[in-house]
């Protein structure tokens, strides 16, 4: 193949499962904010925090091995990890959520940048801040199919990433249109009295809904932690979900993973082909100034339902 | 209708309610009851109190004295999820749909508490959460029938026009099976030919099912054609509780409608 269309290929391929990544993330915003119309500005962290978690179940030196002398094999370690991402989605409804209901969004959005700050520093004092290596098996190190038949560079853990993603869509999206719960999860999202009067219970609907995007935020981490290592900067990540977010909608799950491509994708091209005109790096911010451009033309983004709001 | 039909027991009581927000009274020592089995009218003026009840009655608001009784259990105050999963089913005066689902969906969401599978099964869409909700679409798809919205199932409700709403939400409501239907304005805003099709179907709801029904409503002419009782509210006391030509002659009730000048002698 010609080695100029083969690096734009790779380009793109590396762009998508960038994207894949942030899409995760994403989604985790987005199925918090159809439920309850809250922008979780801890939905980063909380993928920290489960990272966090796993890896303590599971390496020597953490607290498990410390106070029994042993550690859970990786299969256990994310199933307690799961039920750890339950656990903190029933103590933010019980503890924070319950007494702001009925407020202002931007109540409960600095809400959540409390709670992003507390759960930043629980997990410092918990399981320390220095990084760590997550490992539960999945591949590393390149495809040596796609480098051989043709010739192509692509990470095997990317892949993992993306077949996962596409996995976890599929089911919410069954579990979404298909469920009572799910169809409960919407009512909610839709109107508040209306669901109460059919008798769906607010507060349970957050613990589920909380508990979901707990354990997007568990495969997240994962796969960021597998691919970086655990580290605090993991909740910085959070801020690339935002442009992905105003590009896909906030309301829409396929929008959060269209979204995701387009930034990976984006960023990528333009690092590799607009970045030389300009001096490079401007990987880091050309994310942004892509959201800015859909605020202009776009605001409810790709997916997002119109938002028409009498001032 | 004729006041000779027979009705059961009471299956709502209230009692003395008092409700205020702040300084301002909405109820103030309000009682009156709810037979089995009849269409009662709560009527009054524009502010009178009449919402206010139905959210009482349902529990969206907790009044400050007083106590409801259902179904033979007397209590302080209701609560929503207790209400609707104990047979008290409703709508509201300004449609509240999900606006994003489809009729059906929507109609759907009516079934909420007879629904019992558990998470897990409903997660992975296996087996028996499947089944049952298959079963409940069923009944759903009677209501749909019962209604004359087929043609509607799948549209987004937002989309669809003012009166063809207000049927979707009286469809979640029945698919509820609610044994009382508490109805808010149901034909509030509507033409003649809508409220007729309304009326029949608040009609044949009581008559077919059985449900108790409560509404409030100010078009005078309907609350007279169908309601087997009427119960007056003004400025959140009862002025007046009968038979609708009871009410009609009731000299507090021509008053309160119609305004009456008092001279300073």
């Amino acid at each position: 193949m010609n080695p100029e269309l083969l690096f734009f290929l790779e380009t793109v391929i590396g762009g998508l499962m960038a994207g894949v990544m942030y899409a995760l993330v994403a989604l985790g915003f987005v199925l918090i904010f159809k439920a309850s119309g809250i922008f979780n500005f801890a939905q980063g962290v909380m993928c920290l925090f489960a990272a966090l978690a796993l890896y303590d179940f599971m390496a020597p030196g953490g607290w498990v091995d410390r106070w029994f002398g042993f550690t859970f094999p990786v299969w256990a370690a994310i199933a307690l990890t799961i039920v750890v991402m339950i656990i903190l989605a029933w103590v933010i409804e019980r503890f924070v959520l319950q007494y702001l209901v009925q407020q202002e969004p931007i109540i409960l959005f600095m809400a959540t940048i409390g709670l992003a700050y507390v759960l930043e520093g629980v997990g410092d004092i918990l399981f320390g801040s220095d990084v760590k290596p997550l490992d539960i098996g999945l591949p590393q190190g390149a495809s040596d199919w796609l480098l051989d038949n043709f010739n192509l560079y692509v990470e095997k853990l990317e892949v993992v990433a993306a077949v996962t993603a596409a996995v976890l869509v599929t089911v919410l999206a069954v579990f979404f249109q298909r469920t009572r719960i799910g169809r409960a999860l919407r009512a909610v999202a839709d109107d508040h009295q209306a669901a109460l009067s059919v008798g769906i219970s607010l507060r349970t609907i957050w613990v589920i809904v909380w508990s979901v995007s707990g354990i997007v935020a568990l495969v997240a981490g994962i796969m960021w932690g597998s691919k970086s290592g655990v580290q605090f900067s993991l909740s910085l990540i959070a801020l690339k979900a935002l442009p992905v977010l105003i590009l896909g909608g906030f309301t829409s799950v396929p929008g959060a993973i269209v979204g995701g491509l387009i930034i990976g994708v984006g960023e990528k091209i333009a690092e590799v082909y607009l970045g030389p005109l300009v001096g490079g790096a401007i990987e880091n911010w050309f994310a942004y100034m892509l959201a800015l451009a859909f605020l202009l033309f776009r605001p409810q983004g790709l997916f997002g339902e119109r938002i028409i709001e009498r001032v | 209708m004729e006041g000779d039909r027979k009705f059961g027991d009471p299956i709502l009581e209230v009692q003395d309610i008092n409700l205020s927000f702040g300084g301002v009274t909405a109820l103030e020592g309000v009682s009156f009851d709810i037979l089995n089995g009849e269409v009662r009218a709560i009527i009054g003026p524009n502010g009178a109190g009449k919402s206010s009840m139905l959210n009482v009655i349902n529990g969206f608001y907790h009044p400050q004295q007083g106590q409801i009784t259902y179904k033979g259990k007397t209590r302080r105050q209701m609560r929503p999820h207790h209400a609707a999963s104990s047979g008290i089913a409703r709508t509201f005066q300004n449609i509240a749909l999900f606006k994003g689902m489809s009729t059906l969906d929507n109609i759907m969401t009516g079934r909420n508490t007879k629904m019992r599978k558990n998470l897990l099964w409903q997660a992975l869409y296996l087996g028996p959460a499947k089944r049952e909700e298959l079963e409940h679409r069923d009944f759903v798809e009677h209501v749909i029938d019962f209604l004359e919205i087929q043609a509607i199932r799948k549209t987004p409700v937002g989309k669809l026009p003012y009166g063809m709403q207000k049927r979707v939400e009286l469809g979640r409501a029945l698919a509820a099976e609610p044994e009382l239907l508490l109805l808010d304005e149901p034909m509030a805003g509507m033409n003649l030919e809508e409220k007729e099709d309304m009326c029949r179907f608040v009609l044949d709801v009581n008559d077919q099912f059985g449900t108790t029904i409560a509404l409030i409503e100010h078009d005078m002419g309907v609350v007279m054609d169908i309601s087997d009782r009427v119960v007056v509210l003004d400025y959140g006391k009862k002025i007046a509780d009968g038979t609708p030509e009871e009410v009609r002659a009731d000299q507090r009730v021509i008053e309160a409608y119609l305004g009456v000048t008092r001279d300073d002698n």
